[in-house]
């Protein structure tokens, strides 16, 4: 629910004029950085669950992938509109630079993992493959920070930020797995 | 929380983790919404908080009026509609205040932009180290009406007041050395707090060759729209150059020094391969990272074609006779 704030305040700077002289710039880029946000936080969960021991981080996990996803498209439909939703624009673009090809790959990664995002998905698939499939939000992740470092045309500190904060969360989940992991399974959880 | 629940009681401990259970069911409500409002509140406020980059406020169309009479369109004046002052003060790039395009116009107040003076020097015959206002007072001014094409890919039609360059170039009695002008903007932390970050080598220099400098379109500008040119648009003196990509044409200069060898400009350092010398506007050289076919005008949803030296092709054209634009992009 709160992820959906920025998309209202979105509309309402859209309807006011607050986004400025180039809206759909503007627009263009706070969707991509909340895409890019969500998609850390959805990463955060698990390490966060690893480190501290609690539950409720796994439990917004979904949401959170979900809002990334959401905002992604957004983002995507902003894009096409800026280029007069012209395929052929597009078409040139995705082939012909590498920026708008990473991010465009991050984005197709996550549509089958909004599509799996219910219950009935992981029964369907099985746990261990299900898994598996969702592991490429780690692909779909550094690539959107990859895209984002490209996208600039100089101040690479913010992608930097970005890139290190995944890259920690991976480290974290790689050092942390294994010990915690085995320690959890002994002790009551939720069901 | 008035009775902590003994941690050793494994019953009670699960009672916790598993919700739905024994608890009154009031105040489990109560501690559902409020943890409800809670993350619905932090999740929202922090996203706005990490995402949200608010446009700059309008900036009144202030300053002094320049005097001058009205004239008919000139022959290198566009016809094409005119960019709002308030848009061209507000979206900005000028690094030396800050990265983003709102942070001149809601910073521009530290640049002092009187008493200033420009040092001119290298192959002249007469160096010398002058007044803004007298500088100015050499020329009468002259309105341009240009198109601005940014290497970002959108543009803005801008009403200069100033000087040709030309005209400058010629009092300065350049030396027969002379093949290139460089142009070098104010250096002072105080002034431009963008400079205390190091996201491009300070001071910011650009150059032209001797020619293109010598170019009628070539133009110094000291207002806009009829005002005095505000901070965020380089007061008190900057330099345009509408044929080529809007980072050619620096902003608050202080020094122009006349060379034999062609300057190393801030760009062109910055990233080689992206930005070079001669910046020359050109849709069928794309930026490594993005295409340069289209553009958007300020004030519209819509993207245009890009046209060949912006649309200046039919004057400046010839400056670039048999060189090849792609490897000197």
């Amino acid at each position: 629910m709160g992820g959906l704030l920025p998309a209202a305040v979105l509309i309402w700077d859209a309807y006011t004029g607050a986004l400025g002289a180039n809206p759909i710039q503007r627009a263009t880029l706070q969707t991509g950085l909340l895409t890019l946000t969500l998609l850390v936080l959805s990463l955060a969960c698990t390490p966060l669950r690893l480190l501290t021991g609690w539950t409720w981080p796994a439990r917004i996990r979904k949401a959170l992938g979900l809002l990334a996803f959401g905002y992604g498209a957004l983002h995507f439909l902003i894009y096409l509109l800026d280029h007069g939703f012209s395929l052929g624009a597009m078409t040139e673009d995705v082939l012909e630079r590498p920026f708008v090809t990473a991010g465009f790959t991050a984005l197709l990664l996550l549509v089958p993992l909004a599509l799996t995002s219910g219950r009935n998905s992981v029964k369907r698939l099985g746990f261990a493959r299900w898994t598996r499939l969702h592991q490429l939000v780690y692909l779909a992740a550094s690539l959107g920070a990859l895209h984002y470092y490209w996208g600039v045309k100089k101040d690479h500190v913010p992608p930097l930020i970005y890139a290190g904060i995944i890259a920690a969360l991976f480290l974290v989940r790689f050092l942390k797995r294994g010990p915690v992991g085995r320690r959890g399974r002994g002790r009551p959880g939720p069901a | 929380m008035s009775t902590p629940p003994d941690k050793k009681d494994p019953v009670a401990e699960r009672r916790i983790l598993t919700p739905g259970s024994n608890l009154n069911p009031r105040r489990e409500f109560l501690r559902t919404a409020a943890l409800f409002t809670g993350t619905v509140a932090a999740l929202g406020g922090g996203l706005e908080v990490l995402t949200r980059r608010p446009g700059a406020g309008s900036a009144e169309a202030q300053g002094t009026d320049f005097v001058r009479p009205a004239r008919p369109l000139g022959p290198y004046d566009t016809q094409e509609a005119v960019t709002s002052y308030q848009q061209a003060t507000t979206y900005n790039n000028f690094y030396e205040f800050g990265t983003d395009k709102s942070d001149p116009a809601r910073l521009a107040g530290s640049l002092k932009p009187r008493p200033w003076t420009v040092r001119i020097d290298g192959e002249v015959k007469k160096p010398q180290t002058v007044d803004i206002d007298t500088l100015q007072s050499w020329f009468p001014l002259e309105d341009r009406i240009y198109r601005m094409r940014c290497v970002e890919g959108w543009s803005m039609v801008m009403p200069w007041l100033g000087f040709p360059l030309a005209g400058l170039i010629r009092r300065l009695e350049p030396t027969g050395k002379a093949k290139y002008v460089q142009f070098t903007a104010l250096l002072d932390t105080k002034q431009f707090p963008g400079q205390r970050s190091n996201v491009l080598d300070w001071p910011y220099v650009e150059g032209l060759r001797l020619d293109e400098a010598l170019h009628p379109l070539a133009f110094m500008a000291v207002g806009l729209h009829g005002k005095v040119l505000p901070g965020q648009s380089g007061a008190p003196l900057r330099l345009v150059v509408p044929w080529k990509y809007g980072f050619k044409s620096i902003k608050s200069i202080v020094k122009i020094t006349l060379t034999e060898k062609q300057p190393q400009t801030t760009w062109a350092l910055a990233a080689p391969g992206e930005y070079g010398f001669y910046a020359n506007v050109n849709p069928a050289v794309p930026h490594p990272r993005w295409s340069q076919a289209t553009e958007r005008r300020i004030g519209e949803l819509g993207r245009r074609k890009t046209l060949p030296f912006n649309g200046y092709a039919d004057q400046v054209a010839g400056l670039y006779a048999g060189m090849d634009l792609r490897k000197f992009f």
